[in-house]
């Protein structure tokens, strides 16, 4: 418990105190500051899209690991699991590899936005795969038998009986993803490029700050980026729960 | 008789499924896994006995394999008592803990390494100055390293191991007591076998994790050549120096390590999987 609080806990506040420490002019300074802004602006964005990509992806890719069967099965459950334990910052070397100057394919998305999705993408992939695949495997298929039965079409018993099964799951997996998105840090610091006011994102802005010596700045802008993930995953579990009743 | 369930059926959808799935997979992950390794042995070996060759990356690695096994060892030590506490004791405030240990996964890794600077740093941080004296400089140093690698993985041992002690439950525990063994015997006698499996996957997990930990490294650690700076960072450097051949091979040293920990994992699952099924 002690280590807990001398690791955890004790050192999150201290930026909270820190950021605090400076009132409420030095958010505000922050949030009138462009590049910070812009910042902000394009990582909340494209984690929001990420995430509405992994919610249908995720969940795409979840029903084909469980219901379908054909070889080399086990070789994608395995490559999901990649982007989790690969290191960051060899991740945005390996996209970049493939996607950056010199493509093999053709395809140059280095030091564009585009780039920002496709890195976030590739961190977030496993989050919402690895939460529904569990609840879609203990679902029973004798209830979509019985709806099948009475009539209903394939995508109305998808529609009415799967899916809100996997609600929360889908919900829960993306609030990790969200999470992870905002916050991904060496997988975009090679592959965006960092310009500001058009690929810098957050934590590279915050990253600057902290190399610039501006540790009150830092301070605030990691204290919003904290606010964001909590708001984010609050409000998920709220829609989630909304879904949940109505369905 | 055939199941008419959703997704038996419609061999267009199937396909159309499966090529989705396996093209999105190939494309975001597999196609540039397989580039770097491509990139790597390009001239063959001699790529990577360049890098070794390198007293950097000869360090960088060493550091990294030091403090990404430090930090297991104390997390794990860490996780399986906290799994305890969580699973077995009831206290005030209990959610909310239970909560709080997903936090770290949420956390930007910059955040990190700044918050353990606020709290750690020599000069003007809240124990730093007091650490220092009693002579331990812990950030800029390895006793910081380790730490931000212990934030970053702490959930991940306890996420395994607690679903695990729930399920077992606690009757032979007690039964074990009853019959007169003290509570050191009974963790290691009774406890400890049954989540066996589970603390080796959480450990070897959190040893993927920790050798790729990049973000909270770099600020913690500060980045100097060849005294703290762990592989992850010195890939960044060799990159933006042009050095592309070492940071590739570096990179391949790091991703086949944890490609070679998640087929440790998948290897182990299955064998344990039926065991449990059967004891239901």
């Amino acid at each position: 418990m002690t280590w807990f609080s001398l690791l955890v806990l004790i050192p999150l506040s201290a930026i909270v105190v820190k950021a605090s420490g400076g009132g409420w002019s030095t958010y505000e300074s922050i949030l009138t500051n462009a590049n910070t802004r812009a910042a902000l602006q394009l990582t909340v964005v494209s984690a929001l899209l990420i995430t509405l990509l992994n919610m249908v992806m995720g969940t795409i890719v979840a029903w084909v690991l469980v219901r379908d069967r054909f070889p080399g099965k086990a070789v994608i459950d395995l490559v999901i699991d990649i982007p989790f334990a690969m290191p960051t910052i060899v991740a945005g070397l390996v996209l970049l590899s493939l996607y950056g100057p010199q493509s093999p394919i053709g395809v140059e998305v280095n030091s564009t936005r585009w780039s920002v999705l496709l890195a976030m993408a590739f961190v977030t992939l496993p989050f919402v795969v690895r939460t529904v695949q569990p609840v879609l495997e203990e679902l029973d298929t004798d209830v979509e038998d019985a709806a099948a039965s009475l009539g209903a079409s394939r995508f109305t018993t998808f529609r009415r009986v799967v899916l809100p099964a996997l609600v929360p799951a889908i919900f829960a997996g993306a609030a990790l993803s969200f999470a992870r998105g905002i916050s991904e840090y060496g997988a975009l610091v090679l592959i965006s490029g960092n310009l500001p006011r058009r690929t810098e994102v957050v934590s590279v802005r915050l990253f600057s700050f902290l190399e610039g010596g501006n540790t009150e700045a830092a301070a605030a802008v990691a204290t919003i980026m904290l606010m964001v993930a909590l708001l984010a995953i609050v409000a998920l579990d709220v829609i989630q729960r909304r879904v949940a009743r109505r369905g | 008789m055939a199941s008419a369930a959703v997704g038996t059926g419609s061999p267009v959808v199937k396909w159309v499924l499966r090529l989705l799935v396996v093209g999105y997979l190939v494309m975001l992950v597999a196609w540039p896994t397989a580039y770097v390794v491509k990139h790597t042995f390009a001239d063959g070996l001699t790529g990577i006995q360049e890098a070794l060759a390198d007293p950097d990356v000869v360090h960088a690695l060493k550091l990294t394999a030091q403090v990404a096994v430090l930090a297991v060892m104390v997390n794990t030590i860490f996780g399986v008592g906290m799994s305890l506490l969580l699973v077995r004791y009831s206290f005030i405030g209990k959610r909310a803990l239970s909560v709080l240990i997903d936090l770290p996964l949420s956390v930007s890794p910059v955040v990190v390494g700044l918050a353990l600077v606020l709290v750690y740093n020599g000069r003007f941080g809240w124990f730093g100055p007091w650490l220092e004296d009693h002579g331990l400089q812990v950030v800029f140093a390895r006793p910081g390293m380790v730490l931000a690698t212990c934030f970053v993985i702490l959930p991940l041992v306890i996420r395994e191991i607690v679903p695990v002690l729930e399920e077992l439950g606690d009757d032979q525990e007690q039964a074990a007591r009853s019959l007169g063994a003290n509570a050191w015997q009974t963790f290691w006698r009774i406890t400890l076998p049954g989540i066996k499996w589970a603390v080796v996957y959480g450990v070897v997990l959190s040893l993927a994790r920790a050798l790729g930990e990049f973000g909270a490294i770099k600020v913690v650690a500060g980045n100097v050549g060849g005294e703290t700076q762990v592989a992850t960072v010195l890939v960044q450097q060799k990159y933006q120096n042009f050095e592309q051949q070492t940071a590739y091979s570096v990179s391949f040293m790091l991703v086949f390590a944890a490609v070679l920990c998640l087929v440790v994992v998948a290897l182990l699952r299955p064998k344990d999987g039926p065991k449990e099924g059967k004891e239901q």
